[in-house]
């Protein structure tokens, strides 16, 4: 499946070896140098954002929150440093990237507590530089403690033990967590509560991507033709219910739709890119529209979901005092008063949605920044995730293209689920928008995200000189 | 793997075509429809974010916008209360806004199309938005003394400028405080409005121009006489059978003058008598030589069964189709089906006195852009002519004979010759009767066309009539505004 001659080659352009290693030596830098071009831009961006929503919202500029996120500002430049001397391959589109995507969720996040007139430690905006301080800072550690990401592929089953605890941490008394009806948080007295599935969509991807590389002969070769397509033996359909009933125990016991869709979407495509089988895709998608379909019909909270998706305009939707349609129709009522170039920072009235600045922060910032905005957002992470494949496409191992791939697709399932039901493409579920709404666990596992998709990147380009210098 | 890898980057990319399509459809699509949603309260924000143009009387505001410290950023104030509800409107937090606060809200917000490149301006001069102000027709004098003279009864004085169709006082009650309706707490406005809408006088409901209409009693004789008059076969001297009472052909009903007896004396009226005296009998026997659909097509020309916009929009006044003899001998007296609100009446006078020529009814006089440039000027637009020169002259005098002769004595001017008809209109068996006045003055020159309404028999049940409650109020208003 690998073809180590077409890598290197590819890897490897115009010009003979003996000149190749100076070349390549200076490469490095330039991708470095572009990277750091790029992050000045994605910084003064960040604080022209939150420069902007004072002068909107206040009519002043207030210094403090500037001189934190230069703070924050300085920690991606010190990310940016120890890839100079750990990564110097990697990708140079991936951290400028995080790095706006990050800052406009912070000025947006800031410009509702403006609106809420919170301010201080009490604010969202301020907890949430700290929390991208400690994603950063978790950012920087993982890449400097991950110096080759095979080291992830002989963790395989400790991670999806991992994985399967942080999922189960919300449900143990004392310490789980409720809120707006999903249970999917911990907490500690007062101390800031933490979303586990979120650090656990990492675990899974690794665990996922070490099993299928493991596995996937028996998942791949055997089976009985039907249709045209290849399906697999009943024994081989194990790992497959798991993960679905997995995610259905999602759904029930953490009252979480959207977290089920995005684990079941993340393993159904790792497990058909590792194993080339449609089939799988069939048998995955059935199951979960199959299980989808009886939790709508059963269970009040997805029921509700998918009638305000049909028809949130109707009055008894709209009027139902809890689980209606009033959050989803507010939404659409900002993005539509943004409309093609939105208000202006700090002009519009994005407070008026409830939780403006988590699972509806994409259409506070549509209302404020216009269809404008919000295709510039989306482009970002459509370059983001193209990033992340092209990771899969050039990577020399199967564990690390596999990884790439489903930690690129994670990401983009998530903008997927949570834009996607705000816009009404899908039924709203809860999640929370990468790198832009307010939420610490959010962050710090995109954050390491981040990381691991610049470890990759860094080996992808990486490798082949050492095969040729070796 | 790597063909796998391109489905899986095409269904990726198909996941974010998606994204763009839809929030395209939302933002540019369907942005005007979601705005406009009654349930949208970000445009009522915004509404209320532009300094709302004010609305002027003689020049001093009736209802303008003031700084206010909350969510809304200023709030409307209405100066003098109550007395120009039936004017202004309101324009609350909540709900739907009424009256020129509704039909003018694109100028008065600013955002009407021939303000556009006025607010690009402003932004680019970097002045805060601003919306135009509204002039209106009404004159304060004419306003305040229909309002008084209107006093506690439930009713409605509606007076315009006959040769323009400006409307110059247009006063309802019971009526309401606008300013209640408009405090910044949406709560507050709801139980207001809810309290307002039970209150069994319905002082939400604007009289002058619509609600639930009343029958126009004999004022309606004014239109049947015109027709008679157009037709060419009758004149004034005309003369009818004078019975004391006459049985509606087919049915039991019987048909009585209001005093019970004939018509005056002798065996036969005049049509000129008969206007005067008020008498049902012989319009009864006019409205069955007529015919319904002569009396329609007249009624019609003076406005019914149209909607006017003044431009706030007004209930059309009804002369029903297809009636059979009987109906059409009820409507001849201005009973059955027929129904009027005072402005139409006021416009039936103001045709009678501007030469048999109705002009459209308009409140405003003029919109003027926040650097006074002016944006509407009010012209008076001609709705088309009723009735012939020579009519609307007879009718001038059968008109004015009635007030110095005839039953509607009570709204004679010393020194000034008025032109009148009253009206007393039965609702039901025993139910309170409907009292009119319509009329003009000076009847030689005519300046203000009066329509006076007064419901519930003015407190009197059946034993109220028109001369008695309503030409009294027409007489104080039309001296008000003679005198100033």
């Amino acid at each position: 499946m690998t073809d180590r001659a077409g890598r290197t080659a590819e890897a490897s352009p115009a010009g003979g070896p003996p000149t190749a290693p100076v070349r390549r030596i200076r490469m490095p830098q330039k991708l470095r140098n572009m990277e750091l071009w790029l992050l000045i831009v994605a910084c003064f961006i960040n604080a022209a954002a939150i420069v902007l929503v004072q002068l909107g919202a206040m009519g002043h500029v207030d210094t403090q929150l500037v001189l934190l996120g230069a703070g924050l500002s300085a920690l991606v430049f010190g990310l940016h440093i120890a890839m100079r001397f750990v990564a110097r391959d990697a990708d140079p589109f991936l951290l400028p990237i995080a790095t706006v995507l990050n800052g406009l969720g912070i000025a947006m996040i800031y410009r509702i507590d403006i609106a809420d007139g919170e301010s201080g430690w009490e604010s969202a905006s301020v907890r949430q530089i700290v929390w991208s301080a400690i994603a950063i800072v978790a950012a920087i550690v993982t890449i400097l403690v991950i110096r080759n990401h095979r080291v992830l592929f002989r963790y395989t089953y400790l991670s999806g033990l991992l994985a399967i605890v942080l999922l189960l941490l919300p449900l143990v008394p004392g310490i789980g967590r409720e809120v707006s009806g999903a249970r999917v948080w911990i907490g500690f007295g007062d101390i800031a509560t933490f979303q586990p599935g979120e650090i656990a969509k990492i675990a899974l991807a690794v665990f996922f991507a070490g099993y299928l590389v493991r596995n996937r002969d028996s998942l791949s070769m055997v089976g009985r033709k039907f249709l045209g397509m290849r399906f697999p033996r009943a024994r081989d359909l194990g790992p497959l219910l798991v993960v679905w009933a997995l995610s259905m125990a999602v759904i029930v016991f953490q009252r979480d739709l959207g977290t089920a869709l995005l684990y079941f979407g993340l393993f159904l495509v790792m497990l058909y890119v590792a194993t080339s089988r449609l089939s799988w895709v069939v048998l995955g998608l059935s199951l979960f529209i199959g299980g989808a379909l009886v939790a709508s019909q059963t269970l009040d909270y997805v029921g509700n979901r998918f009638a305000n998706w049909l028809d949130p305009f109707s009055p008894d939707r709209f009027d139902q005092e809890f689980g209606g349609s009033y959050q989803l129709v507010q939404g659409l009522f900002g993005l539509a008063n943004g409309g093609l170039i939105g208000t202006g920072w700090g002009e519009g009235r994005p407070d008026i949605t409830p939780v403006p600045q988590s699972d509806y922060i994409i259409a506070s910032l549509g209302e404020e920044l216009g269809l404008a905005g919000v295709f510039a957002i989306l482009a970002l992470y459509v370059l983001f995730v193209a990033r992340g494949f092209r990771i899969g496409f050039a990577g020399q191992d199967d564990f690390g293209k596999l990884l790439g791939v489903g930690l690129a697709f994670v990401l983009a399932l998530q903008v997927f689920i949570v834009v996607g039901g705000v816009t009404r493409v899908i039924p709203l579920t809860g999640l929370t928008t990468p790198f832009l709404a307010a939420g610490g666990s959010s962050l710090v596992a995109n954050w390491i995200i981040v990381a691991l998709l610049l470890r990759l990147s860094d080996t992808v380009r990486n490798h082949p000189r050492l095969v040729i210098d070796g | 793997m790597n063909r796998e890898l391109k489905r899986v980057t095409i269904v990726a990319l198909l996941m974010f075509l998606a994204l763009f399509v839809s929030s395209t459809i939302i933002q540019y699509v369907q942005a005007d429809a979601l705005a406009a949603d009654p349930r949208n309260s970000r445009t009522l924000y915004e509404s209320y974010s532009v300094e709302r143009g004010p609305i002027l009387v003689g020049g001093e505001p009736i209802a303008y916008s003031t700084p206010s410290d909350d969510n809304y950023k200023f709030q409307r104030v209405y100066a003098p209360g109550a007395l120009y509800a039936a004017v202004t409107g309101y324009i609350p937090v909540n709900g739907e806004a009424t009256g020129l606060e509704r039909s003018l809200n694109s100028y008065l917000s600013g955002q009407s199309s021939s303000q556009f490149f006025d607010s690009l301006n402003r932004i680019i001069s970097g002045q805060d938005p601003m919306g135009a102000s509204v002039e209106v027709a009404i004159d304060p004098v004419a306003q305040q003394a229909a309002w008084d003279a209107l006093g506690d009864y439930t009713g409605s004085v509606v007076v315009t400028e006959p040769s323009t169709g400006r409307i110059l006082a247009m006063v309802t009650k019971p009526t309401y405080d606008p300013n209640a309706l408009v405090v910044h707490d949406s709560e507050q406005v709801q139980a207001t409005y809810d309290a307002l809408l039970a209150d069994p006088s319905d002082p939400l409901t604007n009289r002058a121009t619509g609600g639930d209409m009343n029958p126009p009693g004999s004022t309606f004789k004014l239109v049947v006489v015109a027709a008679a008059l157009e037709s060419g076969k009758y004149t004034p001297e005309s003369t009818f059978p004078n019975p004391a009472s006459l049985t509606l052909p087919g049915t039991d009903a019987v048909v009585r003058n209001s005093g019970g007896g004939t018509c005056g004396p002798g065996a036969e009226v005049t049509l000129a008598d008969a206007l005067r005296l008020s008498c049902n009998i012989p319009m009864a026997e006019l409205g069955m030589e007529l015919g319904d659909a002569a009396i329609r097509e007249q009624a019609e020309k003076f406005g019914f069964n149209h909607e006017f916009e003044i431009p706030t929009a007004t209930e059309p006044s009804v002369y029903p189709r297809a009636l059979d003899e009987p109906q059409t001998a009820l409507t001849a007296f201005g009973q059955g089906d027929v129904r009027a609100t005072p402005l139409q009446m006021a416009m039936v006078s103001a045709a009678i006195a501007n030469g048999g020529i109705v002009m459209e009814p308009d409140l405003v006089d003029a919109i003027t852009a926040p650097d006074f440039s002016p944006l509407e000027e009010f012209e008076p637009a001609e709705y088309g002519r009723a009735i012939s020169q020579e009519t609307a002259a007879t009718m001038v005098q059968m008109m004015t004979n009635g007030v110095e002769n005839g039953a509607a004595s009570n709204a004679r001017i010393d020194g000034v010759s008025v032109a009148g008809k009253t009206g007393t209109a039965e609702n039901g068996e025993s139910d309170p009767y409907t009292l009119w006045f319509t009329g003009f003055a000076p009847a030689d020159d005519p300046q203000y066309a009066i329509t006076v309404l007064v419901e519930d028999g003015g407190g009197l049940g059946q034993e109220g009539y028109g001369n008695l409650i309503a030409a009294p109020i027409a007489k104080q208003v039309l001296e008000a505004v003679l005198n100033k």
